[in-house]
């Protein structure tokens, strides 16, 4: 997959969609492709959050580790981001990402993921809208289980 | 040191200064006969004096002088010539004097020019061996730029002097007496006029020079200060940097130049005024000679003749006269630099010669417990650190010491080591003082390693061999040119008072490290690397570096197995995709396209990088398929790319990092280059642009940078092209490039390059440490681990070691005390640096080291954690500068003293 296939991938990622085309461009230069087989391991719950990836192609799992052992709780398709909240709160990772499938990522160093936001407002807000969004359902899941009890 | 000056070299080098003064009087007999005969020249046959009658001869080589108080002296009758012979022979006799004397001043100037070098030789010598002597309380005070300056420029200008500390006041003294007398014997009148200027300049002189000495002491010692400023700067330019104080240390740095400027200044002003009055006093006398033998003449009273010969015998009069007043503030300046260094390197307490003394043969072991007797240290303030402590270390025990912050156990340890000295009682091995032992004892039987670690400027194995070079232990055999220059140097040293001790002999005592020569050394150093937990570092760096093939031919010689090896091992785990090899008839895609065409390293600088681009022949190589024409216009479109790409980021923005074949500077100039090329054809496109475009393409690696510029017809012309490359190599380039070959180890490449050999895919991002892993296991499973690891230890240090991390530098000063393996191994909180994990770790593998072998070696150990001390058969707990506790580490805990307080 050449550059301009990345970019044409990263358009289609919300978090991007606000982000001019040459940008999207730099973006993609300057972060690392990378492959993984299936079952291989992005990161771990509890490393140092160094980067975040884009899914290229192939799908992932989130695992959250448990007394029962890891639990499944999301999938990643392609065009989704992961891992940016630990870059965000410069926290360790609070799951584990397994590659489900052969899989193609853009992996994103963290200090290059601050500068864009830094320059790009336009990313910067649409960071915050997904965040709020997601928030806005965690509190819906709360207050359901809650309701529920 | 001999305070004085004149003594010192009067004392070391009396019989050669007697011998050239012998040489130097005797060289006046041809210096004085040649004054005599330019009278006799211009008097005899040009005005023909004594020839009156034509066919007059006279008698030559009559050697007869009118002397004050002897009278006439008559040497030789001579032989009677003519007027014209006479003349020649006179010119010959003149030429053949000229000749004499400049043989006399030859053999005089090199012999004084050695005997300046011995001299500085050995004074330079006895400084260092003097600074090897000091107290350790000495070296809290001095900085050590300024005793090098002291050794190294201080003292220079002594070797310049010391040949002419007899000899010149006499050579000239004589010249000028010569001359002078020569003067007086032609005609005492004038002789008085330059006696009287003579006793001006002798006079006036050397007064209006005393400030030149006070000011030259002056300039010493603030040149001296300069240098240890400067010194401390470069030690400590992290705490410069840190606190934002580089402008204060440059405010200080031009105080101090300042100063020096003036000081020198003051002194160049000085010297001119004085060398004016000396010239106008020099002057003053031929003035008179003209004015007054002039008038003499013109009355009769004079002959010409004896003008001439007054005028010209006073021309070598005011050249010795300068010289010897320019000797005499020599003199003064050197003997003031001499005192100012002596006063420095004077030092009471100084440890006598015989606790230094070279000992070849192994000491006996120290069998007597090592104790302190009342001991009490004090720090430079004063304060005490210990006081009045007694207690014993038998040989054998593992003792602990525990201490509070102001416990005092880290002096005891150094009092131990001799670092520290007793302010009153003693530390002993049974009845013998310590202090009193040579050192070839306690530096032998004793080890000690602290966090404070010193490493030499060297490879990794040399400081780790450091602490078993005691004596010289072979005689190293010389033939031919070596064998004479050998013998040369043991006279040169024994001539400068210096020790002839070789230092190319092999000084490493194998005996002590329990080895028995150099071919199982190794064994030994490898189990003291595992035991301080250093091995997987040093085997790192071993990867990383570049073999030195004459030393590590196990590793050249089984390489094609080693890479066979690696590969059935990434097959055999489903990992070939992690590393692409490299092939002689396939293109490389994780590679660059420069490294595909190359297709070697590069071992000198003409294909290296950049270079080669603009290689010519490299270029004909590429016209040949037209290969150049596509690797320009796909560098055209790299260019363009990059531009457009970071064209508008600020140059130091991260992103840069990424772009591997520009950098943020150069983004400017290929902007105009890429504007100036844009239609141009590629025909009209310079030499050098064109290498600069295709220098893009070189590091263009497609999987990386993704620019989809490489196709498969490009791949195979690039394959081509490596091999019409190879194929007409001129002999000038064979040289520069080691070709890869499957078969073949490659020099110029690191270790781990050559056991790749090929390119790990840059998709992978954990691909790195799997594959390090891999070649960890790989090199155990082939025998090669001790090779590699022998590949790193070849690594140099740094200055003071600081291309090793700190914890680094602790482990390897713990190996190295290890290594020796000590009666007593003394370890001052040595592992500070480490996390306590790895402090425990190590613990537990040294003292386990310690009783390897049947071994019992006494331990001491200042620890950073009272929880270690439970590893020990005696721990001994300090606090406020007492010895407080006592025992086991049971027993301890059982009491309820400070041990229990600091454990929980």
């Amino acid at each position: 997959m050449l550059l301009k296939d990345e970019v044409g991938m990263l358009q289609r990622v919300p978090l991007f969609s606000g982000i001019e085309p040459t940008k999207l461009k730099l973006l993609a230069f300057t972060s690392d492709r990378v492959s993984y087989s299936a079952g291989q391991i992005l990161f771990r719950q509890g490393d140092e959050g160094d980067a975040a990836y884009v899914i290229l192609s192939g799908t992932a799992d989130i695992l959250v580790d448990s007394d029962s052992g890891p639990i499944k709780v999301a999938e990643l398709a392609p065009n989704s981001i992961v891992g940016e909240i630990a870059i965000l709160c410069n926290s360790t990772r609070t799951a584990t990402v397994k590659a489900a499938c052969p899989l193609e990522a853009l992996r994103i160093r963290k200090d290059h993921f601050l500068r864009l936001m830094k320059e790009f407002p336009e990313m910067t807000i649409e960071m915050v809208r997904v965040l709020a969004d997601r928030l806005n359902h965690t509190t819906a899941d709360l207050i359901d289980a809650r309701s529920a009890k | 040191m001999e305070p004085s000056l004149a003594r010192y070299i009067w004392t070391h080098t009396k019989r050669q200064q007697v011998w050239i003064l012998l040489i130097v009087v005797l060289s006046m007999i041809p210096y004085f006969l040649s004054f005599d005969l330019p009278k006799l020249i211009v008097n005899g046959p040009i005005q023909g004096r004594g020839f009156e009658q034509p066919g007059a001869t006279r008698p030559f080589m009559k050697l007869h002088y009118d002397l004050p108080f002897i009278g006439e002296v008559q040497f030789f009758s001579g032989f009677q010539l003519d007027r014209t012979a006479t003349l020649f022979a006179l010119s010959v006799v003149f030429l053949l004097l000229v000749i004499i004397n400049g043989l006399f001043k030859l053999y005089i100037n090199t012999y004084k020019g050695r005997l300046g070098e011995r001299m500085l030789r050995r004074i330079r010598f006895d400084l260092v061996d003097r600074v090897l002597r000091f107290p350790p309380v000495y070296f809290k005070r001095v900085k050590s730029a300024e005793v090098a300056t002291m050794v190294k420029d201080e003292v220079e200008p002594l070797g310049g002097f010391i040949g002419d500390a007899f000899v010149q006041p006499v050579l000239l003294g004589g010249q000028a007496l010569t001359a002078m007398l020569f003067i007086m014997v032609q005609n005492l009148w004038l002789g008085m006029i330059a006696v009287v200027i003579v006793v001006i300049q002798i006079v006036l002189i050397p007064r209006m020079r005393r400030r030149l000495i006070v000011l030259g002491r002056e300039r010493q010692l603030t040149a001296r200060a300069l240098s240890g400023r400067v010194g401390e700067i470069v030690d400590g330019i992290g705490a410069v940097h840190v606190h934002d104080t580089s402008n204060y240390e440059r405010a200080d740095i031009a105080a101090r130049l300042g100063h020096i400027f003036k000081i020198r200044f003051d002194l160049y002003q000085w010297k001119f005024m004085v060398k004016f009055l000396n010239n106008i006093l020099a002057q003053l006398t031929p003035f008179l000679f003209y004015m007054i033998g002039g008038y003499l003449v013109i009355q009769g009273r004079l002959d010409v003749g004896q003008l001439v010969a007054v005028i010209s015998a006073y021309k070598d009069l005011p050249g010795p006269m300068k010289e010897l007043i320019d000797w005499d503030q020599a003199r003064q300046d050197v003997q003031v630099k001499y005192q100012q260094v002596v006063e420095q390197f004077t030092v009471v307490d100084l440890i006598a010669p015989r606790i230094g003394a070279l000992t070849i043969d192994d000491p006996d072991p120290m069998t007597n417990p090592l104790s302190a007797i009342s001991l009490s240290i004090a720090d430079d303030g004063g304060a005490m650190l210990l006081d009045r402590i007694s207690f014993q270390v038998k040989p054998g025990e593992t003792v602990a010491l525990v201490s509070t912050a102001t416990g005092g156990a880290e002096a005891l340890a150094e009092a131990f080591a001799r670092l520290n000295w007793p302010h009153s009682g003693r530390v002993a091995s049974g009845a013998d003082d310590l202090l009193e032992l040579p050192e070839a004892v306690t530096g032998r039987r004793i080890s000690y390693a602290s966090s404070d670690v010193f490493l030499f400027q060297a490879s990794l194995r040399d400081n780790l061999l450091y602490g078993l070079k005691h004596a010289p232990l072979t005689s190293v055999p010389y033939d031919g040119a070596a064998a004479d220059q050998h013998r040369w140097n043991i006279h040169e040293a024994r001539r400068s008072g210096n020790p002839d001790l070789d230092i190319h002999s092999d000084w490493i005592s194998y005996a002590s490290a329990g080895a028995t020569g150099p071919h199982d050394l190794f064994e030994a150093v490898r189990r003291v690397l595992d035991a301080v937990v250093l091995s997987r570092d040093i085997l790192d760096l071993g990867l990383r570096s570049s073999a030195d093939l004459t030393r590590h031919t196990e590793l050249a010689r089984r390489i094609v197995e080693l890479r066979a090896a690696l590969r059935t091992r990434l097959e055999h785990e489903g990992l070939s995709g992690l590393v692409v090899p490299f092939e002689p008839g396939a293109y490389n895609k994780e590679a660059t396209i420069g490294q595909n065409l190359l297709f070697g390293a590069a071992a000198g600088p003409e294909l290296a990088d950049r270079a080669l681009a603009a290689n010519p022949y490299f270029a004909s190589v590429l016209r040949q398929d037209g290969l150049d024409r596509t690797l320009y216009e796909m560098g055209m479109e790299i260019a363009r790319q990059a531009i457009e790409l970071f064209a508008d980021l600020p140059p130091d923005h991260q992103f840069f990092q990424q772009l591997a074949f520009m950098s943020a500077e150069e983004i400017p100039a290929y902007e105009t280059l890429l504007q100036r090329l844009k239609n141009r054809p590629y025909e009209a496109v310079s030499e050098n642009d064109r290498a600069m475009i295709v220098t893009l393409s070189f590091a263009y690696i497609e999987p990386r940078h993704r620019f989809g510029l490489l196709s498969d017809e490009l791949m195979s012309k690039i394959v081509a092209a490596r091999n019409r490359f190879y194929e007409n190599l001129p002999p000038e380039l064979q040289n520069a490039v080691e070709r890869y070959d499957p078969a073949k180890y490659i020099a110029a490449a690191t270790v781990m390059d050559n056991v790749l050999f090929g390119r790990v895919g840059n998709n992978h991002p954990d691909a790195p440490d799997r594959i390090r892993s891999i070649v960890y296991d790989i090199l155990d499973e082939l025998g090669l681990y001790a090779e590699v690891l022998d590949v790193g230890l070849d690594f140099n240090v740094g200055s003071g070691g600081r291309r090793l991390t700190g914890g680094q530098r602790q482990k390897l000063d713990v190996a190295r005390a290890l290594l020796k393996r000590p009666d007593f191994l003394i370890l001052n909180r040595p592992l500070s640096a480490l996390d306590q994990r790895m402090q425990d770790k190590v613990l537990r593998n040294v003292l386990e080291e310690a009783r390897r072998d049947g071994h019992s070696q006494a331990i001491v150990w200042v620890v950073t954690n009272p929880a270690m001390a439970m590893m020990f058969d005696r721990v001994i707990v300090f606090d406020s500068g007492q010895l407080v506790e006592d025992g086991t580490h049971e027993t301890l805990l059982a009491g309820n003293g400070i041990f229990k307080e600091l454990v929980s």
